[in-house]
């Protein structure tokens, strides 16, 4: 089985990979912007709904019970799909996944030895790198949301989720474009840049027989899928290809077409902080004379079914991908998303990303937080990431107790040694005096510097007072009687 | 075993013994948020209107369906577009008289694309949100031509207009497997710098007519 | 610490020590909003995990008795004036336990507000993390600085003399980055505030 999380395996550590990412300045500063814009027009969207707390209830709930019954939910729409002429295949993992697409592709290409194919933005594709495995096999994608397609053609990486072409400004943006589009005098304005994209791209959509795309939600009851979108290349990959090919991970199904009617008002406010985002497209199956006449489903596992067995990590799976969590978290803010070293980045990156490997890689990401819980606030659907943070941190934990190295690890033998010194009054004393006599060795100028091991990253760039000289218990035994408390 | 079969055992696997009555439990679910909106015919159609106009949308506000073809005219004067396509099963009495409209039953994308303006009727509408619902069917057209031309003028009666998102989603129950689009305003990025821009793809200009 | 860094076998005994300790206490006053965050989260959790019965019913018996410092203040003896007076300017700082999980916002402020002299003066972005988050604050240091380095600014922006908190974690954090860089801005817990000149027994 290759459960594969894009190229999380290879990924460096977060501390690690956050210190190269603290030093991009301006995409630090671009990224404050990106997520202030929108989490100051998430919080008039959602300040505006009297019954907020109710919709994310409602949407929690439907949830939940989706994932409790979900091989029910996922064979009804199976059924329901392939009724109205839609064909349903099952990836248990990446590689699967990869290989079903790319027979697809071939099958309905039988004259071209060099497909293309148009794209709808889909992180689960980037999930199971079916670019790469694409092009592995002579088939060419060419994405067709504005952003991915500024990278592609630049030749380069997405630097930020919501907005993957943030580092580049609209004069480099102009330069890509006069070189790949042959248009030696754009100008560098949005609107000619976007009116250019525009052109460029109809081209494309108009020719181009093939169409991946994933979905934010699958109905069960109809077998309908539902995509949403704000630019326009949702619907022309849709609708004009001969052929769909739609990727969707098995935990995006849900029950009724009416459940719609929470998460279509939850969604949109929470990604982009908008009453509803400009386009929701549905269908179903295959309709004569409308759109694409073949129509694939690929549903994926690529280990979500492990996260089932245990209720909390079953939350994880609740997540309808709006990444209201990212635009909240402090520490993502900072970090913009590169130090998570996987396409699912932010909070719901530093659960989901490690679970579906099996905690085998991205161990440092739960711990990337503070658990101040700023997400769950925000999640449109009540998932209690801190919660889940600190169970994965259990299980790493407890799974490095096993070994000897983790036995030994400083951590560990700190926190066994604090464990002990807290549950003895005695003890606990004992220490409080060993410290105010060695903490002398450290103080400079009344605060404590170079402090050894962990405790130096403290000292390294803050002061730390040094313990009193009197303890609270100390000094509210000496108090007189009748005293008023000592002043500053 | 087939991958389907190994993903549904597995699954099974993991939820362990479960109530064997999804329905029941589904409909057991509480709906507390608001279904039904409150607000007057006038005030719903206000709040439309009020959307609509955050949208640039051009609204044309009709005493009856008898002004919808002099209205088109006008629209299509005004804007010089000349190239009109409907639904075959768009009512002809509401095409004006002075253009050929082309129609569409089942042209091709090189035929559709000739057109520069399309209109078609509308299932639903969503006052608080200002979004138009269509079920592609009928008068509402295939997907393909509210698609490709650059203005779209959608005709949308008054008692079609709801306030809330899932008032508007239960007419289209019946129509639930057919093509449907919701539209909110045109097409929008901002990829390029954080600058909102209207119009990437689909139709940039929108035209309302309420009767 | 130890149960929200991973170490919940060893959190157990801290657990069943700490109900042992204060099982007889008519009020147990804890000036950390984090600590109180921890109790009445993850202790019945604690309790149902183990099994043990005795343990939960003590747990259950023992939360309701259980404030946080200005919620004993505020909620349990209903006072908000404790006759206090500290003629500064401070600027407060709700710490993320204290906001989200306890839900506790107008207390503290009504609590400063009675305090003769006091001249509160709101932090912008006061619900933004200070960086420090338990062991995050060593493990993580650098994104802990960078939001560090946030929180400082917005305290700074305020001009107030003083930071006060809830929690010591969020002071010591805060004292750490504004003392390393020269600032004249003092960090008091809102209990020292609170018994400044003047305060009853």
């Amino acid at each position: 089985m290759s459960i594969r999380v894009g190229k999380a395996a290879a990924a460096p550590a977060f501390p690690i990979a956050a210190h190269e990412a603290l030093q991009n300045d301006q995409l630090r500063r671009n990224v404050r912007h990106a997520t202030n814009v929108i989490r100051t027009k998430r919080a008039l969207r959602v300040d505006e709904m009297p019954d907020w707390q109710q919709l994310r209830q409602a949407g929690s709930d439907l949830k939940q019970h989706t994932l409790a019954h979900l091989d029910h939910y996922l064979e009804q729409f199976a059924a329901n799909c392939e009724k109205a002429g839609g064909k349903v295949h099952w990836a248990r993992d990446a590689d699967e996944a990869n290989a079903i697409a790319i027979q697809l592709i071939r099958d309905h290409s039988a004259n071209d030895p060099h497909p293309e194919v148009i794209k709808v933005k889909t992180m689960t594709s980037d999930e199971i790198q079916l670019n790469p495995a694409l092009e592995a096999a002579g088939i060419t994608p060419i994405e067709t949301d504005l952003a991915d397609m500024i990278v592609q053609l630049g030749h380069d990486e997405p630097s930020h989720i919501v907005v993957p072409a943030l580092h580049k400004n609209r004069f480099e943006i102009r330069d890509i474009f006069r070189k790949e589009m042959n248009l030696p005098d754009l100008t560098e304005t949005p609107e000619d840049l976007t009116a250019a994209a525009r052109r460029y791209l109809r081209e494309r959509f108009l020719r181009t027989r093939i169409a991946v795309s994933g979905a934010n939600f699958a109905i069960a009851e109809t077998g309908t899928v539902c995509v949403v979108e704000s630019e326009g290349n949702g619907r022309m990959c849709l609708t004009l290809p001969d052929v769909l090919i739609t990727l969707i991970g098995i935990e995006k199904v849900i029950p009724r077409f009416a459940d719609l009617e929470v998460f279509l008002q939850t969604l949109p406010r929470s990604a982009t902080g908008e009453r509803m985002n400009p386009y929701n497209s549905l269908w179903t199956g295959v309709t004569p004379n409308d759109g694409p006449q073949h129509f694939h489903v690929i549903l994926l596992d690529n280990g979500r079914t492990q996260l089932l067995a245990n209720e909390l990590e079953r939350e994880t799976l609740q997540c309808i991908r709006c990444g209201a969590c990212l635009n909240a978290c402090p520490v993502y803010r900072e970090t913009s998303g590169l130090a998570y070293g996987s396409i699912y980045s932010g909070p719901i990156g530093a659960i989901l990303s490690p679970q579906l490997q099996s905690l085998d890689h991205s161990r440092s990401l739960p711990y990337a937080s503070t658990l101040c819980g700023a997400c769950y606030e925000v999640c449109p659907v009540k998932i209690n990431i801190p919660e889940v943070l600190v169970h994965l941190r259990g299980r790493i934990v407890r799974g490095d107790q096993k070994t000897l190295s983790g036995k030994l690890s400083i951590e560990n033998i700190a926190m066994q040694t604090a464990a002990k010194i807290f549950l003895s009054r005695r003890r606990y004393e004992a220490a409080q005096r060993l410290a105010r006599i060695g903490q002398s060795l450290f103080e400079r100028k009344g605060q404590l510097v170079n402090l050894p091991g962990m405790a130096g990253a403290w000292t390294a760039t803050r002061d730390l007072r040094p313990i009193p000289a009197q303890s609270f218990r100390d000094w509210w035994k000496e108090r007189p009687a009748s005293s008023k408390g000592a002043a500053r | 075993m087939t991958a389907r079969e190994q993903i549904l055992a597995t699954i099974r696997g993991h939820l362990g013994t479960q109530a064997s009555n999804p329905a029941a439990s589904h409909a057991l679910i509480p709906a507390t948020y608001n279904r039904i909106g409150r607000l007057s015919p006038e005030a719903r159609l206000e709040l439309f209107l009020d959307r609509l106009t955050d949208y640039d949308s051009e609204i044309h506000v009709l005493p009856t369906s008898d002004a919808i073809p002099a209205t088109i005219a006008q629209v299509l004067a005004t804007t010089g577009e000349t190239q009109l396509i409907a639904s075959t099963a768009f009512p002809s009495a509401w095409l004006p008289s002075t253009i050929t409209p082309i129609l569409d039953g089942n042209l091709s994308i090189e035929e559709v694309g000739v057109a520069q303006a399309v209109v078609t009727t509308c299932e639903s509408a969503v006052a608080s949100t200002g979004t138009i619902i269509l079920v592609h069917q009928g008068a509402q057209g295939r997907r393909l031509i509210t698609l490709l031309p650059d203005h779209h003028i959608c005709i949308v009666r008054r008692d079609q207009i709801f306030e809330h998102l899932p008032e508007a989603l239960t007419p289209i129950l019946p129509n639930a497997r057919l093509p449907i689009t919701t539209i909110s305003g045109p097409s929008a990025t901002s990829d390029i710098e954080m600058t909102r821009i209207r119009g990437v793809h689909g139709p940039r200009r929108l035209t309302v007519l309420i009767y | 610490m130890h149960y929200n860094t991973g170490y919940h076998a060893e959190a157990i005994p801290l657990v069943r020590n700490f109900v042992h300790t204060f099982r007889d206490a008519e009020a147990v006053c804890v000036p950390s909003a984090s600590c109180v965050a921890m109790m009445r989260e993850h202790y019945e959790l604690i309790a149902r995990n183990e099994n043990d019965a005795l343990l939960l019913q003590e747990v259950q018996l023992l939360l309701p008795r259980i404030f946080e410092f200005s919620e004993l203040l505020t909620n349990h003896l209903k006072v908000t004036d404790v006759g206090a007076t500290f003629p500064h300017t401070v600027t407060y700082h709700p710490s993320c336990h204290s906001l989200r999980m306890l839900h506790i916002s107008e207390g503290p402020i009504k609590l400063l507000k009675q305090v003769r002299g006091l001249s509160l003066i709101d932090l912008p972005n006061k619900e933004q993390c200070c960086g420090f988050g338990g062991t995050f604050a060593v493990k993580n240091a650098d994104v802990s600085m960078a939001m560090l380095g946030e929180k400082q600014s917005c305290i700074i922006e305020t001009k107030a003399e003083v930071v006060t908190a809830l929690d010591n974690s969020c002071l010591m954090q805060i004292y750490g980055g504004l003392h390393r860089s020269n600032s004249e801005v003092r960090t008091l817990h809102i209990a020292e505030i609170l018994a400044a000149e003047g305060a009853r027994a």
